[in-house]
């Protein structure tokens, strides 16, 4: 570590103004900050300050993260394998879903951090951690079959005109990650929806092959629920089994990579809020708004979608893993307490009527969150009017 | 049966070094000064030359806008140097003390039969007018005013502070003088903000008392909890010791500005309380008292939060009552800082494991390191948990950076202070200036207004 110190100190030079390799400043600085806590000490104001940085925030939302990444990587491979009919065990069921997915992460990373970097330099300031977090929510929220250069082109979209143009990470108004799927969704629809994307069943890196079964079917259960004729329709697993609630809170079935197991989210959400970094009032919210919703349309019960239950909805598609690690996102969500509420209710019910009435969209989540998002300032506008109207009142009087 | 305040909001920041309760020695200090940077809201003008010689309550400095506004010796000795800096802006008027202090003599009163304006005359030429502050704008209160009521905060609520039923003691007289006076300058009424169970008695003001972490001591907190200030309206306050300062000069009719300074953190030998002059050495009051330390030491003359970064040949602040100690911790180099567990790491929040041990009840030594880089804004509720005011933080701070001055009034900014969003400060992930961008909007804002 000491002598790590030392070399850094050593070629440190060659990176400040004037030095040979200047242009990668924002580079180094990013390294060295991720190497070694900086040891600035404060000229003005405080005199201490929180142990928290920008940094350790963003690394507790990826530890949050990790359980649903894991048990999505297993989840390809599980799916893979009942679509041809296969049983290689847990390792290799593990493997190929890992070796299916890493690139994806890859990819993210590699296109969103590269931007990152482009601008942090630039602009001539430090490097934020703002896609650390994006850059893994961008590959667990897309079908398995997504190309890769899809994700490369929607990734560098989002960044750039969702963040960047913005200012940077804490000055977007859309969740970035959310604006790379809705790319994807908007721009490749064909890539995005049907039967084919959800499970793969070609082969991965040479692992895997296999003639898919008769039975097999990759509709996800909200699409299955979309394109029903009938009222009653029983969500099945790709051979045709029905779905149990128990099913769809493990998460064994076909969905985007990280969405499909609320059980890996709950341990995510357990963690958030444990560490505070996530707000109980926006995430409690989204459920109570979507339960709400769902249990309305119940009642009405005319169309399959609507006679789906509010445990359902929760448990199926990606309306918990929205909920979770997408609506609480402090930069586009509500920013007051008041406000949180009202935007996670407003989440979680429009997420519903978006998959209830309109059978082109079977996910609502994602555009429930992502026009949400241009209603939070106006939310707290409102939040913030009221303590405005009170001073003024006050004044007067 | 005293009207009690609850606040819930706030952060009681544990620091090893709590000052015990006894009187320490120091050493001769060899010059005073007089710092125009501790006071907001004036511009200096010097009138004494070096070589002048003066008394304890000379006047050495007055306000160029308000040249009623006197800043006086606190010392008798002689005038050694006038320090400039950039556009001969004035850093420090230096003092070096006569063996035996001579004091002005400006005569003793008898206040219940005082007239408003023969008290503010008597403080203003005893040179403790700057003890008195007004909102807005929190800087040294405009004589030609008469505010709506006046705030007296009678306990200290930062981290380290000293106890003020111990400091007071002998000196509950001077206290109440103080008092009696500043209730005659406003048409209003005085308050008192005490803390819930206090010993300190007073009489001839309105008692409340306050019960919660800090900024429960804070002045701008209980004026908001007991009776906000309005556009347009103004209040003046001061903190207890100033009370007492001001008392004592009506009672001894002398500038007798001695007080009980806490001697405090981890980097001393020993703690306690000792008997200084503000304007002392700092080298005075500490030199014989700090460890010898592998790293480096910040002193801060007052308290971490909004205290002042001072070198031993630097002097003690106008108002403060404080020395802290902490290692300065610019020779760390923490391998992976963000990734580790952090069992023994200060944070308010829950992200390391030593929020499970103890968390922030737990005394620790804390450095002066800022851990981390700055960025936007990027949590929420970070500041509204630590701000016990009717006022959203956040939003007012985006108001004062972009410098718009209806929505700064809408959102409260005649209200606060600096220091009132010093914890807001400590516990930001994202590492802002705030004191630094409160204290610019409000100077910004007075210079806009008049």
């Amino acid at each position: 570590m000491k002598a790590l110190r030392n070399y850094l100190d050593k070629i440190k030079p060659n990176f400040e103004e004037g030095g040979k390799l200047a242009m990668f400043r924002s580079v180094f600085d990013g390294f060295e900050t991720f190497l070694f806590t900086p040891n600035t000490t404060s000229k003005s104001g405080v005199h201490i300050h929180d142990s928290i940085d920008s940094k350790r925030t963003m690394t507790v939302v990826i530890i949050a993260l990790i359980p649903a990444l894991l048990f999505g990587m297993y989840n390809v491979g599980y799916q893979h394998n009942l679509a041809i009919g296969a049983d290689p065990g847990f390792l290799s069921t593990f493997i190929f879903g890992f070796l299916a997915v890493l690139p994806k992460i890859i990819v993210s990373y590699v296109v969103g951090l590269g931007i990152e970097f482009a601008v942090a330099q630039v602009k001539k300031e430090e490097i934020q951690e703002g896609f650390l977090v994006s850059g893994i929510l961008i590959p667990m929220i897309v079908p398995i079959d997504t190309p890769l250069w899809m994700i490369a082109v929607a990734t560098a979209f989002a960044v750039v005109f969702a963040k960047e143009v913005f200012g940077g990470t804490g000055y977007n108004v859309f969740n970035v990650a959310l604006v790379t799927r809705a790319f994807l969704f908007f721009a490749y629809p064909a890539a995005m929806s049907g039967e084919k994307v959800f499970v793969r069943t070609s082969e991965t890196f040479g692992l895997g092959s296999g003639n898919v079964v008769d039975a097999f079917s990759g509709a996800t259960p909200l699409g299955q629920i979309a394109t029903a004729t009938t009222n009653n329709t029983t969500v099945t697993d790709v051979l045709g089994n029905p779905l149990s609630y128990m099913d769809m809170f493990i998460g064994l079935i076909p969905g985007s990579i990280g969405e499909t197991s609320k059980l890996a989210i709950l341990i995510g959400a357990v963690i958030l809020l444990i560490t505070g970094i996530a707000s109980w009032k926006t995430m409690i919210s989204v459920f109570i708004g979507g339960g709400i919703t769902a249990a309305l349309f119940n009642l009405a019960g005319t169309t399959a979608a609507m006679s789906l239950g509010p445990v359902e909805h929760i448990l199926l598609g990606g309306f918990a893993f929205g909920a979770v690690f997408m609506a609480t996102d402090p930069v586009t969500s509500a920013r007051t307490e008041k406000g949180k509420y009202i935007y996670g209710f407003l989440v979680g019910f429009m997420a519903v009527v978006i998959r209830v009435l309109n059978p082109g969209y079977p996910e609502g989540m994602m555009l429930a969150i992502l026009l949400m998002n241009v209603f939070a300032p106006l939310i707290d506008y409102y939040v913030v009017d009221a303590n405005i109207r009170k001073r003024l009142k006050r004044a007067i009087k | 049966m005293a009207n009690v305040i609850k606040l819930k909001k706030g952060l009681d920041i544990q620091l090893i070094g709590k000052p015990t309760e006894t009187v320490l020695t120091g050493e001769h200090s060899g010059n005073y000064a007089i710092v125009p940077d501790n006071f907001n809201g004036i511009t200096p003008k010097v009138i004494v030359h070096e070589g002048d010689k003066v008394k304890a309550g000379s006047v050495l400095i007055i306000d160029k806008t308000y040249p009623e506004i006197k800043f006086v010796s606190p010392v008798s000795g002689e005038v050694t140097a006038v320090n400039r800096g950039e556009k001969r802006k004035v850093l420090s008027v230096v003092v070096k003390p006569d063996a035996e202090n001579q004091y002005e003599d400006f005569g003793k009163k008898n206040v219940s039969t005082l007239k408003p304006e023969d008290i503010k005359e008597a403080i203003l030429n005893g040179g403790l007018w700057p003890c008195i502050k007004q909102r807005p704008y929190d800087m040294i209160a405009r004589p030609d005013q008469t505010p709506r009521d006046i705030f007296v905060s009678a306990f200290y609520s930062a981290p380290l502070a000293p106890n003020i039923e111990y400091t007071i003691k002998g000196q509950e007289n001077d206290f109440q003088t103080g008092l009696d006076a500043l209730a005659k300058l406003t048409d209003g009424k005085l308050y008192v903000g005490l803390k819930q169970g206090s010993s300190i008695k007073v009489k001839n003001a309105e008692v409340v008392e306050f019960n919660g972490p800090h900024p429960a001591g804070n002045v701008g907190v209980q004026i908001n909890n007991i009776k906000p200030v309005n556009k347009g309206e103004v209040v003046w306050t001061l903190y207890a010791d100033d009370v007492i300062l001001i008392g004592r000069l009506l009672n001894n009719g002398i500038a007798d500005f001695s007080r009980l300074v806490a001697l405090t953190g981890s980097e001393l030998s020993k703690t306690g309380y000792i008997k200084a002059i503000p304007g002392c050495e700092i080298n005075s009051l500490v030199g014989d008292k700090l460890q010898p330390s592998k790293g480096n030491i910040r002193i801060i003359s007052g308290n971490i939060l909004t205290g002042t970064k001072v070198s031993q040949t630097d002097y003690l602040g106008f108002y403060d009552n404080q020395i802290t100690t902490i290692p300065e911790g610019d020779d760390v180099h923490e391998f992976f800082g963000w990734a580790t567990l952090g069992v023994n790491k200060f944070s308010a929040g829950g992200t390391f494991l030593s929020g499970l041990l103890g968390g922030v009840k737990k005394a620790r030594i804390i450095d002066a390191r800022i851990k981390g880089g700055k960025r936007a804004m990027i949590m929420s509720n970070e500041y509204d948990k630590v701000f016990p005011m009717d006022i959203f933080p956040e939003y007012l701070l985006k108001a004062i950076i972009t410098f718009d001055i209806d929505k700064m009034e809408n959102l409260g900014i005649y209200e606060v202070a600096p220091e009132d969003f010093a914890l807001c400060e400590v516990v930001d992930t994202s590492k802002i200036e705030i004191q630094k961008i409160v204290r610019n909007g409000l100077d910004l804002l007075y210079k806009e207004m008049n």
